[in-house]
């Protein structure tokens, strides 16, 4: 029993149709006919996709690995378009379909006063197409194309709002960056084929233990081990992906962006790529410590120091996106300690959570008519229940209370941590164990800000204005709104319950199999002496009992002093905040300014590029090679042509002092050098 | 006809030129569907050209061969192999753009623009196929004389300085190769390109054959730092002559460096390779600076011109480190077919880029940069393209960007980890510049009178860029025909790297 490669071709190709008919065609369909087009077309790979998933899991299917086309074939080496679909595979395209069509037909209800409507849809389904293809690769060429690929769409769409200096400015710095990282992705490739000859997968993987003892020669004294220099290089790229510190800056950033692809493309899914890939090539970073060692340092300082930036926003939506980047240190944590499944499981239970709170953001969003600041909201709880409730379910979910998603995927990450002996790990858990204080904090507080204690807006009782147009882009005063929140119409609300269900129960019913019953099966390879999920599996004795466990352990006492803690000021003394505030007035101010990160990469990269680059034209180009060869040989030219045109005087007496001058200096030379070399020279011997 | 195939291509055109200048200027129209109608004609052929070729055998084909100057013993030889049915259909497809493109805009003396064009084009079909060397030189120096009368009488307020600096540096540079030439001719007594190649020569005469081809070549390339005349030549050039210059003309360069250097002195050209490769990393890296902070779009896109032939360079070159150090056939073959690729899709994105720029152009009569900004508002179509090609510019998977320049960095590595590093620098400069252009100029808010007054493009300019952008995504999403039909000639042009002279 196999998989159709028709089916795989019609999951990945069906999003494709719906962005080319609602893109081009966008005009000739409508609004209604481009978002259902697209729609369908994701609907119809998300069935497939969950029918995929089935014939993994129950229906004995093996794992398919076939080539659909060939890219090149130049000798021996080999570059195609083709699928590798096993469970790791599964779960990220049921994972991607499913949140992809919540979010489309969220879209419905988000952008129904956009002009930019079909292309919207379009960009999003185009998204859903990179994805698939990025999660199906069974290559490193098509991975590249699709890790590209969404890049290319995140640009789109982070610039969506075309007109906004802000969001232009947000979108080339994601690219940017994101390119910083495909830079060692390249190189890590190029690595791959230079010691492995394939671009294959299931070769490179299969022979991956003959890197063992290979070098590659850096300089002429050093020597770095092969396996390092191919996972660090391609860790790179999943650094810039997945925004990794120090290439983490785009991503808070890229909020610009409609909210809805926040939580679609910046939070559930491409965000998590790099997590993804790290783990695809498990088979190549467990033979490298060191590497998997800058994987945990690198995971565990984002973990916690990007998660200390959501502490002070203000916009609902930045709070989230910190938190984002934090939650996706959480899952290299985990990559960096040979826990492969524990980081992609994080992966699934976090995208349900986080998309739902984007998407509750989202809604908020619209019920305050664009306003995104926490500091004019409070107390909307009763004005839009459902979003409040759902946003409650993924607030718990996030901060890994006990029985949530969220709790069995982090707190297996922190336990694993604890129990793991790689180098950087005691630093790691450190890190995970202080971030889930952190989380805490941020979560409630936002909880607060947004949904309870005193309303912190006015709204204007008249009507006729317009205001709905004007307020769209955000140009009111703040804190003034036209009409009163209310809750957001059922397209959005629809997947906001639907994503709180898996985010509240998904963990409880998968934790078992999933993390430890060797579910991936041979898609995830751990070297025996890696093993921590293995040690942890032995203490596991149900989903319930680890609940139990759960609230008995230090992450969630942590937990509970974020809740006291934040429950006191927010709720009962609102003063206290801004006192805090201005007695750690430093501390404030390193994480408002976000350590400065932003300000020296754009001090050096940006502004020290420019001017790199003048220098280089005006002193290389022009001054050097313009003025001095170019321009420089054309006036030299011209100067022994002025000097052989006074030679050429035409006055006689001139030729007939140059003809003595001569005479003298030949006879001269003859008696003074004899018969030597020169005099025979000179008498023309 | 099939015989002399080769023949009908080149002269097609020049001669189809004849009865496009005899329309005169008083009828511009008969002059434009003529000229129209022979590039199609040239197109068709070149098709042709792609039936009877055989891939799979490799080596010349199609080869016609007539004395021509029986005292020196000159031919008038021709033949081609895969790369140049490659070369020669970008030119044909790119001819007929450019005839389209040059439709309405060339109001002035359209008979003599579309003539020249179809004169350069078919002289550039015989670059491509000649396989006597005298027979190149004299065709590489003829395909100056219309690009000179394009930039000269079509061109912009500075077009006297241009075209002298680009005809006296491309000429100075051919001087050299003349002398080689010369040399080569004297102890061999022909001009063939096949008997040169079994010549042996020693490293001393090899070395001066060498830096004689390369000054010629690097020039045309161009290769920095001979590469000043670029940015110059385009930016005074016509939209039409600019993409011609950008997509086919560069190609000439790298074009004889696989006919010349690599058969004629190969020890030399392993010897000094690492000129080539440092060179080649300049112009990727200290290129890409120098375009970021460009004011003129078309210097922009003409430095980009200058950084990705960088890669046409460096695949070649490297196959030598490949070959000759390390044995690594496989990797050279794959660096140098990452640089035949390139060839190909530099044709095609730097011609759509200057195609785009010239739409711009002729909608405002600006290239600077500073005059523009919010074109997407009234020109939503138009952005389509410019952001498709500006993606390819900057190395997009799934646009034909992407995989020449894929295939040199995979190559390099082998060859070594330092190369492909400067190498992939690339995919950071290269986004910055491009995508640095495509914010300042489409994104934002309309900030002047002028941009808001931009009609969009018509049917005529959609014609064009939809063609550029067929071409750009075939290759980029399907390589391998275009791959298969250059492998049998690649892996021949690797074969010769290994051949020791000495």
């Amino acid at each position: 029993m196999s998989l159709s490669t028709s089916i795989l071709l019609t999951i990945a190709l069906a999003p494709l149709v719906g962005c080319v008919l609602a893109g081009f065609l966008g005009k000739f369909l409508g609004r209604a006919g481009s978002h259902s087009v697209t729609i369908l077309g994701v609907a119809i790979s998300c069935a497939l996709s969950f029918y995929v998933l089935y014939q993994l899991t129950l229906g004995g299917a093996e794992t398919y690995n076939q080539n659909i086309y060939t890219w090149f074939q130049i000798g021996p080496i080999n570059a195609s378009v083709g699928f590798l679909v096993d469970r790791l595979t599964a779960m990220m395209l049921v994972v991607v379909s499913f949140v992809s069509l919540l979010v489309h037909v969220y879209t419905i209800g988000y952008m129904a006063d956009d002009d930019g409507y079909t292309r919207f849809f379009s960009y999003i389904s185009l998204f859903t197409f990179s994805m698939f293809m990025l999660v199906m690769s069974n290559n490193f060429m098509q991975l590249f194309f699709g890790w590209e690929a969404v890049g290319l769409v995140s640009y789109l769409l982070i610039g969506f709002w075309y007109k906004r200096p802000t969001a232009i400015f947000a979108n080339l710095k994601a690219f940017l960056v994101n390119r910083v990282g495909d830079f060692g992705f390249l190189l890590g490739i190029a690595a791959v084929l230079y010691f492995l000859h394939t671009l294959d997968y299931a070769t490179a993987f299969g022979t991956a233990p003959s890197l063992i003892g290979k070098t590659l020669q850096i300089t002429a004294g050093t020597h770095w081990e092969a396996a390092t220099v191919i996972c660090i290089c391609l860790f790179i790229g999943a650094m810039g992906k997945s925004a990794q510190v120090p290439l983490h800056v785009w991503l808070p950033d890229s909020m610009e962006g409609p909210t809805p692809i926040s939580a679609l493309i910046h939070a559930a899914t491409m965000v998590t790529a790099g997590i993804f890939m790290v783990a695809r090539m498990s088979p190549l970073f467990e033979l490298s410590s060191t590497a998997l060692s800058f994987v945990l340092v690198i995971g565990a300082t984002t973990a916690l120091f990007t998660g200390l930036i959501g502490i002070v926003q203000n916009d609902i939506k930045r709070v989230i996106a910190y938190s984002t980047l934090s939650q996706l240190g959480y899952m290299t944590v985990a990559l960096g300690v040979s826990m492969y499944a524990g980081a992609v499981f994080h992966l699934m239970t976090h995208a349900f959570f986080k998309a739902l709170l984007f998407l509750g953001a989202g809604s908020v969003i619209i019920a305050m008519h664009h306003e995104q600041d926490m500091r004019y909201m409070g107390g909307l709880r009763k004005y839009m229940p459902i979003t409040w409730l759902t946003m409650w379910a993924g607030s718990l979910a996030l901060v890994a209370v006990p029985f949530t998603s969220g709790f069995y995927s982090k707190d297996a990450i922190i336990e694993a941590v604890g129990e793991s002996h790689r180098w950087g790990a005691h630093y790691a858990y450190f890190c995970v164990m202080a971030g889930a204080l952190v989380t805490g904090l941020y979560t409630f507080r936002q909880m607060y800000l947004t949904f309870h204690g005193k309303e912190r807006f006015t709204v204007l009782d008249h009507h006729g204005h317009g205001h709905d147009e004007h307020d769209a882009h955000g140009h009111h005063e703040p804190g003034v709104l036209a009409h009163a929140p209310k809750e957001s119409p059922w397209v959005v609300t629809l997947p906001l319950v639907l994503l709180a269900i898996p985010s509240l129960l998904v963990g409880f019913f998968t934790v078992g199999p999933v993390l430890f019953g060797q579910w991936f099966g041979s898609a995830i390879h751990v070297d025996e002496a890696n093993n921590v999920l293995g040690e942890l599996g032995q203490e596991f004795h149900g989903s319930l009992a680890m609940a139990l466990h759960g609230f008995t352990q230090l992450p969630f006492l942590l937990v509970l002093v974020a809740f006291v803690t934040t429950t006191y000021i927010y709720l009962f003394n609102p003063a206290m905040a801004g006192r805090i505030k201005s007695a750690l007035k430093p501390l404030w101010t390193v994480l408002d300014r976000k350590y400065w990160v932003d300000d020296v990469y754009f001090a050096l990269f940006a502004r020290g590029g420019v001017r790199l680059g003048r220098l280089f034209w005006k002193a290389g180009d022009t001054a050097v090679i313009d003025d001095v060869m170019v321009n420089g040989s054309v006036g030299l030219v011209h100067r022994i042509a002025a000097t052989m045109r006074r030679l050429q005087s035409g006055y006689l007496y001139h030729y007939a002092f140059a003809m003595i001058l001569g005479l003298i200096l030949l006879l001269g030379g003859y008696w003074l050098f004899g018969s030597g070399p020169v005099g025979s020279v000179l008498a023309g011997q | 006809m099939f015989n002399h195939l080769l023949s009908l291509l080149i002269w097609l055109p020049v001669v189809g030129a004849i009865p496009v200048l005899l329309a005169g200027s008083t009828r511009p129209d008969l002059a434009r569907w003529l000229s129209l109608l022979v590039a199609v004609l040239t197109f068709v052929v070149s098709l042709f050209l792609l039936l009877q070729y055989k891939p799979d055998t490799g080596g010349m084909q199609l080869t016609e061969s007539y004395l021509w100057i029986a005292s020196w013993g000159v031919h008038y030889g021709l033949a081609v192999d895969g790369i140049s049915v490659a070369l020669i259909l970008m030119t044909t497809f790119v001819g007929i753009l450019v005839i389209v493109g040059a439709w309405q805009v060339i109001q002035d003396k359209p008979h003599q623009y579309m003539a020249a064009m179809l004169m350069l084009e078919g002289l550039l079909i015989g670059v491509f196929c000649a396989t006597d060397a005298l027979l190149f030189y004299a065709l590489f120096e003829a395909i100056l004389i219309p690009m000179f009368i394009l930039i000269g009488v079509w061109g912009g307020p500075r077009r006297v300085y241009a075209t002298l600096k680009f005809f006296i540096y491309t000429f100075f540079g051919s001087v050299f190769m003349l002398i080689a030439l010369l040399y080569l001719y004297q102890k061999a007594h022909t001009f063939d390109l096949a008997t040169l190649a079994a010549l042996p020569l020693t490293m001393k005469e090899q070395t001066w054959i060498f830096f004689a081809f390369l000054i010629a070549f690097a020039i045309k390339v161009p290769m920095v730092p001979v590469h000043t005349w670029l940015p110059d030549a385009h930016v005074e050039a016509p939209t039409g002559g600019s993409v011609v210059l950008a997509a086919v003309m560069l190609k000439v360069g790298t074009y004889g460096m696989l006919r010349f250097i690599l058969p004629i002195v190969p020890d030399a050209g392993d010897h000094f390779a690492w000129i080539i490769i440092v060179l080649s990393l300049i112009a990727i890296v200290y290129i890409g600076y120098v375009a970021l902070v460009q004011e003129d779009m078309k210097k922009l896109v003409a430095y980009s011109s200058v950084a990705h032939m960088g890669f046409v360079t460096l695949g070649i070159f490297i196959g030598f480190l490949l070959v000759r150090e390390s044995g690594n056939t496989t990797m050279a073959m794959l660096g140098m077919q990452g640089a035949m690729v390139q060839m190909i899709s530099h044709g095609f994105v730097s011609g759509a880029m200057f195609t785009c720029i010239g739409v711009m152009y002729d909608r405002t009569h600006t290239r600077l940069i500073k005059d523009y900004g919010g074109v997407i508002n009234v020109m939503p179509w138009f952005g389509f393209f410019y952001v498709l090609f500006a993606m390819a510019n900057c190395g997009l998977p799934g646009t034909s960007g992407f995989v020449g320049e894929f295939m040199v960095i995979l190559a390099s590595f082998a060859a070594n980890p330092w190369i492909a590093l400067f190498a992939a620098f690339t995919l950071i400069i290269g986004a910055g510049y491009t995508l640095w252009l495509v914010k300042r100029v489409l994104w934002g808010e309309v900030t002047n009178e002028h941009v808001a007054h931009m009609k969009e493009i018509n049917g005529r300019e959609t014609f064009v860029l939809v063609a550029f952008a067929a071409a750009v995504l075939a290759i980029g999403i399907w390589p391998q025909p275009l791959v298969h039909l250059m492998d049998s000639s690649v892996s021949q042009l690797v074969q010769q790297l290994a051949i020791h002279k000495i």
